[in-house]
């Protein structure tokens, strides 16, 4: 019993250092940020690596994510005989939920576990050292841009995952199924609000932050060699796809 | 507001160790001097109430076993590492109680030479070794590339410009480390472990690399390393540090004559005597 509580107590002693840890470390990235924000060409760089490069896994994840809707909507709908709602269902299901969502998880997938490696690797072999011995602030070169870059970038793709999800609902609901495309897109108009859009790019801005955050963070914590740089590239994508979920939870309780 | 409260901080940091540096006894040879300092990691004590000092304008090496604490030392001089206890003082400045701006400003006085020379991987041997000048100075690009040709010229490389570090041999890479710290002229160039893993005659010419830029650079080196004797020619002074102390320094005759079991057991290299191998 008394093993037990030791555990527990060490865990929750963990478990509070990690997240002062990773919180001073948002903080001072923050910080970093409104005073030196680095070169925009450092920037550029991480707009061009995170959004840019994603741009053909979001496209393939949207087609198929909106032709799912479109389909599975398509027979749900047609049992109350509204398949002319299915430009509503699609869109609102995409702008509100599964665009932020799906997108920021297909970007941690590929960008953030790139920049926990990059990070980690270059802890372990003393580039960050390095970068201290010049007298250079390593966040202004390593975090800062990778913030910024990830919270422009990641709206930016969610965009691009509504519009194409959209156009994948419609090729199978209006092309395939037969559904009416004036209807199609005559009750997207009508559904869709303003507040539906904008909660979705404050998801996907806090998305591309979370991503980013927990990504750097566990990149500049590595631990030792090989095995050190492959596990924080797990934990980071585990941790920021568990985030994303957590945080879009209370995110569409607020905004709801 | 935050910007003027910070400098302010800064300015209170640096004229508090400035005001402690000056109470010090002063010993105007000393470039860096470690006042007792102790480093523990979790429970294992790396350094222990450690006085060192290292004397302007020569080239002092650092010797001992490994694992001993060699490199948490020479990290402890450029405030890479901060003492549990202790002081450390350069150039009249306590470097171990500075952060932030003002701790990078007395890193300004640094170039440092890691054991794998830490270039940066995705940068060109060019970019690398323009990356000081391109962030800390505002020259021209067609200065930045003179400075850097001459810097690479120094250490006998020409036409690696466009080579990438894995494309380079170890001792290419510590030579274009060595280009990259002596870029601008630093008063004091750490070494860690400058020829680990180099064959013999590598290791050779990286030492008259050493030496011949000190002669003409002028800077305060400190070195880390494990080449004995090698390392006796390039030196000026000698210390050896063992289980966190420095149990002997001296010039390098001083150190090669050394009657103190665990320094001559270390030099010449015999498994008898005090230092015991952990097997």
């Amino acid at each position: 019993m008394l093993l037990f509580v030791d555990k527990l107590g060490e865990l929750t002693l963990w478990l509070l250092r990690e997240m002062g840890s990773m919180l001073s470390f948002l903080v001072y990235a923050l910080y970093k940020i409104v005073t030196s924000p680095g070169k925009p060409i450092l920037i550029l760089k991480q707009l061009h690596f995170i959004g840019a490069k994603s741009f053909f896994v979001i496209f393939l994840t949207a087609s198929f994510t909106g032709m799912v809707l479109g389909l599975q909507g398509y027979y749900t709908l047609a049992k109350f005989g509204s398949e002319g709602m299915l430009g509503a269902a699609v869109a609102l299901s995409l702008i509100r939920e599964l665009g932020p969502v799906l997108t920021a998880l297909m970007v941690t997938g590929r960008a953030g576990s790139a920049i926990t490696a990059e990070i980690g690797i270059m802890k372990i072999t003393e580039q960050i050292d390095a970068l201290r011995t010049m007298a250079l602030e390593p966040f202004k070169y390593l975090v800062s841009p990778k913030i910024i870059g990830a919270v422009i970038a990641v709206p930016l793709l969610c965009a691009i995952f509504d519009v194409v999800g959209i156009y994948g609902g419609y090729v199978v609901g209006v092309k395939l199924l037969g559904v009416n495309p004036g209807a199609y897109f005559h009750e997207m108009e009508k559904s869709v609000e303003w507040k539906d859009v904008y909660s979705g790019i404050i998801k996907s801005i806090s998305f591309g932050m979370i991503i980013s955050w927990v990504s750097c963070y566990k990149g500049y914590y590595a631990g030792h060699g090989a095995e050190g740089v492959s596990r924080a590239t797990t934990a980071a994508v585990v941790m920021s796809s568990v985030m994303i979920l957590i945080w879009d939870y209370f995110l569409t309780s607020v905004l709801l | 507001m935050k910007t003027v409260i910070g400098s302010a901080l800064n300015v209170l940091r640096k004229t508090t160790g400035m005001l402690r540096a000056a109470q010090r006894p002063q010993n105007g040879s000393a470039m860096i001097s470690l006042v007792n300092v102790t480093k523990a990691f979790d429970s294992q004590v790396v350094l222990n109430k450690l006085n060192l000092e290292i004397t302007t304008g020569k080239i002092t090496s650092i010797i001992g076993p490994s694992g001993e604490g060699k490199s948490v030392l020479l990290k402890h001089m450029i405030g890479l590492l901060k003492p549990d206890k202790g002081e450390v003082v350069v150039d009249g400045e306590v470097i171990s109680s500075m952060r932030g701006s003002v701790l990078n400003e007395a890193r300004e006085k640094f170039g440092m030479l890691f054991q794998n020379a830490a270039l940066f991987d995705s940068m060109t041997v060019f970019q690398n070794v323009a990356f000081p000048l391109e962030e800390k100075t505002r020259l021209s690009p067609a200065q930045i590339r003179d400075r850097v040709h001459e810097a690479l010229a120094h250490v006998g490389l020409k036409g690696i410009d466009k080579k990438y570090p894995d494309m380079l041999s170890g001792g290419m890479k510590k030579r274009v480390g060595l280009a990259r710290a002596l870029l601008l002229n630093p008063k004091i160039i750490l070494f860690d472990e400058p020829t680990t893993g180099l064959d013999p005659i590598i290791c050779r010419a990286i030492h008259q690399l050493i030496k011949d830029t000190h002669k003409r650079f002028g800077y305060t080196a400190v070195i880390v390393s494990h080449e004995i004797p090698q390392i006796f020619d390039i030196s000026d002074d000698v210390a050896m540090l063992y289980k966190g102390e420095i149990i002997e320094k001296g010039t390098a005759k001083d150190i090669r004559q050394s009657t103190h079991p665990v320094v001559r057991q270390f030099i010449t290299g015999s498994l008898d005597g005090p230092i015991r191998m952990v097997t």
